[in-house]
């Protein structure tokens, strides 16, 4: 019952012509990107000048003056790892066509678990320890998904409310867990932190940088391998561009797309574990604050694949690490980000459909 | 239990319960027109900020409202313009109008109000409307929000309109076979833009209660998840106006006890009730396959072929 | 006695394709007048100009002598024309009443009672047994498509068209339909009945106009006709019989046999009813038919996609009736789809295509081989003469040479059975003459070919024998040589002779 990502669009036609759906070339697959960030960009600068702002400063501040030192540069990558595994979890699930939109309750099941973990095990070999939490940082997420998952593959029930709702018990879960059993002392909605003995390590310090960001890239070797190279990999594709041909070859399309979905919450738990265990040292109630929706807006500005995911990453790291100066330099509201993104994600999709059409002379109609 | 206890607590829960009706009252109208509009998140944000601003900046609660009832109408708009003229993925729409919603409630915030420490208020809240006379027993809970009567007399008139007016049958048969729809001459594009114009504004006003009348003021956290839990409602709610009022109340009173007992400090599971719609609602929602309630087109952008 | 429509001249092109050339066409009131043609002799078209979907090229309408320009249904409506589609436009959810009344501007409130008792007093004065407050949705399809025509009567037509009626009906809700017509003609309608069926028209229409290829080929009145007359009419050609190889009778084995096949819909309603076939090694049977008689299902039912409800799917003595396609295929089952765009998916290259029914074979250590993948693309690229290279994506390529991609993954795998079903659907001279030829060689090559099309000159030129199927069922077998334009014009009307 899913939809397809983008709409069947027919024009009313001008006489003659006819615009109907077709695959683009793939130049232009590769440019909606890079298209769509400009029209975001144009429309963010609509909203700059009527709020009496200059808009190249502005896009200034949030793309290049992070890069400007190493300490900031590094900033946007401790800011690029849990979404660019959030990404990654999205574009797993959606490539197969099953809109995986829990990514956060997914995320928020792997952090929980990870923070028990964390803090029960106080010490151990850290060899042993940290691959066991992670693992079951992944579990969690997969056990998160697996009500929706099951529910879309045998009933055909919707995936992306179900998740959706799953989102806010988890969130919900997670706010008893932190003012209750789990309270610090004190009475603070925080669990302790975390031996740094069995967190993940530092990668270079002074920077707040740790080993999660190579967990992450790591994952999106391993993603593009699969979804590229493997026979698993190739019909999930399949499946997500058009589930009818996949079944009428022979395929298991409920097989797939359910291994789809559960490995998509699995990397969403996974994020939720690198971030528990290596920056955040511990959990709070913003432990996510919305990394699971801003995995769907990078998964969608990365193109839906995992070279594209880390590109995406990268940027709205960059772009949120860079409105944080905004209010500073330019007396901007750092906020510009959260609305920079929103812009982008409905610019991709905007624009992902547009140049999904080409407009051929008018042939034979059906009379 | 004592009466005054009750009393106290059913007025809570009405209170509690009254921008959750909007928003839900509003998406039900969406979605019987065929719409799922995820949007209502970010448009209650909005909507609660800019409603807030103007009546700080004008002195008038009424302009406030005003303004926060077009704002959430401009994003039902939007939202129809993706899903309706677009044909993009209400899923994604949805999401995106929450997200660009929520992004520019906080950055017009910051934009107006630059002073972090102090968080402003309104020198006057909406004030509450008493109908009974003060001193007799009834009167707190007959002493509501001019809002709260207006969300509760709206649950009959909503469902009066979809069920026993011409825009009504045309509106559900939108949301049922569009194609059908189109060829009774129904102008499907038309009448989505309209039920998604008034859902959204709707919304508005659920999000001006918000900052106007529950609060005096504008906070971050002053959604806080309703608006995904009116989706819940819809659908726990059958689609039935007068089921979502139900299902609204029966959470407010859950939130409401909620507030009470941790006031007290009482060490329940509370997010477990909490909890509970969204639970139900997933129940609800596997039956809903076989559940004729569910609009039939919902979720499917409408083409005409031709 | 004037007409109440008169058509005049009507021509409708749509770009190079004429759909109608004209057209005289005139109706009376009081009267059942049949529209006669195989598919796209341009019935539906004709319809549709009546009815305002369409606008003619040229040509002039005519209503109750007045000229008239229907921009839209809702002009033709308020002239008094209404339409019943086999689509209906109906909401399950709404009652009778409801989905009657929707679209009508009759103030704001819906007056319930009163439409209701508007509904019900229509329905009995045109003999309609409908209940007002029933819902829809729970309907049977021939209380729907009473609905359907309630409609229109309600808005008082006084030409109602109906096309195909009963290609959705049980022969029981035939006869009360007709039963209906004939009541609402004795009301001094009008009612055009669009059909490809013989002995309905024979036995119920009162005039009947033969469409083919677009133009009008014939115009009786019924009792100046017969059966022979019409089918002959109807699918006759001016042209010769297309040449057919002589092939003397196949001695090869069967390889298909299918026994009592039915298919049964959520309704109980048999979509196949009982088909008995078999197709021997080394030769092409053509099934034929109009369209909508259920080879549609059959061939989906042979191509696993559905599962049959009864009876037996054999191919060389191995049960395939629960298989799934994976199954089917690997049994050696070469399958065709209707619509090539669910067979392949159009976002990826032309290698993949031709490689997916089998990525077994292009797998190693859990990898796939793209070497082999490519080098497979390119040796079928090369035999079968796809004009694409290995990475082009197949969406952007013609329709002819996706089907060449279609037939190369097919074929090439040497099956012992081939389905094929409208093989040869919107493709151009060539490519068609191309699809030919591979299939004569699949035959060559020992292959039992089953061709499932609604172009009757394709089954003539390919097939050794020729089997009719109506109403989900076989009606009829004949080897190829010896068939007459007459006998599988009757049997494609539905019209069984006894003794066959």
């Amino acid at each position: 019952m899913a939809t397809e990502t983008f709409g069947t669009f027919k024009q009313r036609t001008a006489r003659g012509f006819r615009v109907e759906r077709e695959p683009s070339a793939p130049w232009v697959r590769a440019a909606i990107p890079f298209i769509a960030l400009l029209v975001a960009f144009a429309i963010l600068s609509v909203l700059l000048l009527l709020t009496g702002v200059n808009p190249l400063q502005a896009f200034y501040q949030l793309l290049i003056a992070p890069l400007t030192d190493a300490s900031s540069a590094f900033e946007v990558l401790v800011k690029a790892s849990p979404i660019l595994l959030t990404g990654l979890a999205v574009l797993v699930a959606f490539t197969g066509g099953y809109f995986n939109i829990g990514a956060e309750g997914q995320f928020l099941a792997g952090a929980v678990v990870t923070a028990g973990l964390g803090v029960a095990l106080k010490e151990g070999a850290p060899l042993l320890v940290i691959p066991l939490i992670l693992v079951a940082g992944f579990a969690a997420g997969l056990l998160w998904a697996l009500l929706p998952a099951l529910l879309r593959v045998y009933l055909a029930v919707d995936e992306v409310v179900t998740t959706l709702l799953l989102n806010s018990v988890m969130g919900l879960a997670l706010s008893g867990l932190l003012t209750g059993p789990w309270r610090d002392v004190g009475g603070w909605p925080r669990t302790p932190t975390i031996s740094e003995a069995i967190r993940l390590p530092r990668l270079l310090p002074p920077s707040r940088l740790r080993a999660g960001i190579l967990i992450g890239i790591a994952l999106v070797l391993i993603v593009w391998f699969v979804l590229r190279r493997t026979p698993f990999g190739l019909r999930l594709r399949m499946v997500g561009m058009n589930a009818q041909a996949a079944r009428f070859v022979g395929f298991n399309v409920r097989r797939t797309v359910l291994v789809a979905a559960l490995v998509s919450g699995g990397i969403a738990g996974l994020a939720g574990a690198t971030e528990i265990l290596g920056l955040q040292g511990r959990l709070i109630a913003e432990s996510s604050p919305g990394y699971g929706y801003t995995g769907v807006v990078v998964a969608m500005l990365g193109g839906l694949s995992a070279p594209g995911v880390l590109f995406a990453a990268l940027l709205i790291a960059l772009i949120q690490s860079g409105s944080l100066g905004l209010s500073q330099a330019l007396g901007v509201p750092q906020y510009l980000g959260d609305v920079a993104q929103a812009v982008i994600l409905l610019s991709v999709m905007a624009c992902f459909l547009l140049t999904n059409y080409r407009v051929r002379r008018r042939s034979i109609a059906n009379g | 239990m004592d009466s005054l206890f009750l009393i106290a607590l059913l007025t809570a829960m009405l209170r509690v319960a009254t921008p959750i009706l909007f928003a839900a009252l509003g998406e039900t109208i969406s979605e019987k027109a065929g719409i799922l509009n995820l949007g209502i998140e970010g448009t209650m944000f909005l909507a609660a900020f800019t409603g807030f601003w103007a009546a700080k900046t004008s002195g008038s609660l009424e302009l406030g409202l005003f303004v926060a009832i077009l704002t959430g109408a401009a994003l039902g708009l939007l939202m129809a313009f993706l899903t309706v003229t677009l044909g993009l993925s209400q899923h994604v729409s949805g999401l995106g109008v929450t997200l660009l919603g929520t992004g520019l409630a906080l950055f017009l915030y910051r934009l107006a109000f630059t002073d972090p420490t102090t968080p402003p208020k309104l020198n006057a809240a909406f004030a509450t409307l008493a109908i009974l006379p003060a001193g007799s027993l009834l009167a707190p809970l007959f002493n509501l929000h001019l809002l709260t009567y207006v969300s509760i007399l709206l649950v009959p008139a909503i469902w009066f309109v979809l069920n026993r007016t011409h825009f009504g049958l045309r509106l559900r048969a939108v949301g049922e076979n569009p194609e059908a729809a189109d060829t009774a001459g129904v102008s499907v594009y038309r009448t989505r833009y309209l039920a998604l114009a008034v859902g959204g504004a709707l919304m508005g006003a659920g999000g001006a209660f918000l900052s106007m009348a529950l609060l005096d003021s504008f906070t971050f956290g002053i959604v806080a998840g309703r608006g995904w839990v009116a989706i819940a409602l819809v659908i726990f709610g059958n689609w039935n106006p007068f089921r979502v009022f139900i299902g609204t109340l029966l959470f407010a009173i859950f939130q409401a006890l909620q507030l009470r007992f941790q006031a007290q400090g009482l060490d329940l599971p509370y997010w477990l009730l909490i909890a509970l719609p969204y639970l139900v609602t997933i129940g609800a929602l596997v039956l809903a396959g076989r559940n004729a309630a569910a609009p039939a087109a919902m979720l499917k952008p409408y083409r005409r072929e031709g | 006695m004037q007409p109440v429509v008169e058509l005049i001249d009507i021509t409708k092109q749509f770009g190079a394709l004429t759909a109608n050339a004209g057209i005289d066409l005139m109706l009376h009131e009081g009267r059942i007048h049949a529209l006669l043609g195989e598919n796209g002799a341009g019935k539906s078209t004709l319809s549709k100009i009546l009815y305002g979907l369409y606008q003619p090229t040229t040509g002039t309408i005519l209503i109750d002598g007045a000229t008239v320009r229907f921009a839209s249904p809702a002009d033709a409506i308020r002239a008094g024309i209404g339409m019943v589609t086999q689509h209906f436009a109906l909401v399950p959810n709404f009652t009778v009443t409801e989905n009657v009344i929707l679209g009508l501007h009759e103030g704001v409130l819906l007056q319930r009672d009163k439409a209701r008792a508007r509904v019900r007093k229509v329905a009995e004065s045109y003999g309609l047994r409908i209940d007002p407050d029933a819902q829809v949705g729970k309907l049977s399809v021939g209380e729907q498509q009473r609905v359907e025509i309630l409609k229109a009567l309600y808005r008082d037509c006084r030409v109602l068209i109906l096309d195909e009626p009963t290609a959705v009906l049980t022969p029981r809700e035939s006869d009360a339909l007709f039963l209906e017509l004939k009541t609402l003609v004795a009301q001094q309608l009008a009612v055009v009945f669009i059909s490809h069926k013989l002995d309905e028209v024979i036995a119920h229409c009162d005039e009947v106009t033969v469409l083919r290829a677009g133009r009008v080929v014939a115009q009786h009145a019924i009792r100046d006709t017969d059966a022979a007359s019409l089918a002959r009419e109807m699918v006759g050609r001016d042209l010769l019989m297309p040449e057919r190889a002589p092939r003397a009778e196949s001695t090869g084995a069967p390889v298909l046999h299918l026994y009592d096949l039915t298919l049964r819909d959520a309704r109980g309603v048999n979509l196949l009813a009982g088909v008995n076939l078999s197709v021997n090694t080394g030769e092409i049977v053509g099934l034929a038919g109009v369209a909508g008689n259920g080879q549609r299902e059959l061939a989906d039912v042979l191509s696993g996609m559905q599962t049959a409800s009864a009876g037996s799917y054999r191919m060389n003595g191995q049960d395939l009736t629960h298989a799934n396609a994976q199954t089917i295929t690997r049994a050696g089952v070469g399958r065709i789809h209707e619509d090539r765009f669910k067979s392949i998916i159009a976002g990826m290259s032309v290698a993949y295509n031709l490689a997916f029914e089998d990525l077994a074979r292009f797998t190693r250590n859990g990898v796939l081989d793209q070497k082999a993948i490519r080098q497979n693309a390119e040796a079928l690229i090369a035999e079968y003469e796809i004009k694409a290279q290995p990475g082009s994506r197949v969406g952007r390529l013609s329709g002819g040479n996706i089907q060449k991609v279609v037939l190369a993954r097919t074929l090439s795998r040497q099956p012992l059975l081939v389905i094929a079903a409208q093989p040869t659907r919107g493709l151009d001279v060539g490519a068609i003459e191309y699809v030919h030829g591979k299939l004569r060689e699949a035959r060559a090559n020992g292959a039992a070919v089953l061709l499932i099309s609604e172009d009757l000159d394709e089954i003539l030129k390919l097939s050794d024998r020729i089997a009719v199927m109506s109403a989900g069922r076989i009606v009829g077998e004949v080897a190829a040589a010896d068939a007459t334009l007459e006998q599988l014009g009757m049997l494609m009307g539905g019209v069984v002779s006894d003794g066959n």
